[in-house]
């Protein structure tokens, strides 16, 4: 039995996991729970390109979620490498901690 | 849309719950963990979706490379201790933040609810997707035809990537004999 689910459940869906990644990063002060909460919002848009790309049957957005994945690759390590710096500079992974420019 | 509610449901429901014990927890290492499994639970959504190509490729990099950097990186600055910086943040950003999303989502779910989306008969329905020899074929020739460009584009990204990488986290040579703040092992 194949029954469905509505597409603007699934849309939802992927706003509510975008949204608990974006109170993360407000909410948060560890650099690295940080950099995980903005992994999860990429991966709520991601799940949004490849619901409208099955709803109109397009590969445009599956090609862009290809795209998307490369960059967030990119985006941790270099992000991670900024982690790293910075603690080899400051001794802590606080976000409230950073203000090297205030001083 | 043909998808499968009983495990549309399963899915959605352990990818909110661990998206939100990754938010919560104190200690990073469980969070980490939790996101794993929440980038595992997105990934049997995608295979729900027919985006097989995708569906592996979220398990390689998301579940695999980047969470064993992010990994690695916690257990390399001893960082898997509990930080207590959630009940330290203000309470009226707490509420802020909380409202801020709250209405966010609300508006997004309102939306998506009350917009009638396009549905019409693309160049790649199921049925010629299947004719053409499936997901994969199909978004692999698409890469190396129509998408060559942003395909090498991307190559040149990684590879500032890496480099930039090195560069930010390599330990320099000190010209000033002791370390930054006298921090000297």
């Amino acid at each position: 039995m194949i029954s469905t689910v509505e597409p603007w459940l699934v849309l939802s869906f992927s706003a509510v996991i975008f949204c608990i990644g974006l109170v993360g990063v407000l909410i948060r002060r560890n650099i690295l729970v940080v950099l995980m909460c903005i992994e999860l919002m990429l991966n709520a848009v991601n799940l949004t390109f490849v619901t409208f790309s099955k709803l109109q049957g397009d590969m445009g957005g599956q090609m862009s979620v290809f795209f998307i994945i490369t960059v967030a690759a990119a985006e941790s390590a270099v992000g991670l490498g900024l982690v790293i710096a910075l603690f080899r500079t400051l001794r802590t992974v606080d976000t409230d901690e950073i203000r090297l420019l205030k001083e | 849309m043909e998808l499968s509610p009983v495990f549309f449901t399963v899915f959605a429901a352990m990818a909110i719950a661990f998206a939100l014990i990754t938010v919560l927890k104190k200690n990073p290492a469980s969070s980490a963990f939790s996101l794993v499994l929440v980038f595992f639970a997105f990934a049997g959504i995608y295979a729900l979706l027919d985006a097989h190509l995708i569906a592996t490729l979220q398990i390689l990099v998301y579940a695999g490379a980047i969470m064993v950097l992010f990994i690695f990186v916690i257990m390399l600055l001893s960082a898997d201790v509990p930080s207590f910086d959630l009940s330290r943040s203000h309470v009226g950003l707490r509420v802020a933040s909380g409202a801020l999303g709250l209405v966010l989502l609300g508006s997004l779910v309102w939306s998506f609810k009350n917009s009638v989306p396009f549905q019409g008969a693309g160049l790649f329905t199921a049925e010629k997707v299947e004719a053409a020899g499936g997901n994969t074929q199909v978004i692999s020739e698409l890469m190396f035809s129509e998408y060559i460009l942003p395909f090498e584009l991307t190559s040149v990204l990684l590879l500032t990537a890496i480099v930039g990488a090195v560069a930010i986290a390599k330990r320099r040579p000190n010209q000033h004999g002791a370390g930054p703040k006298g921090v000297r092992p």
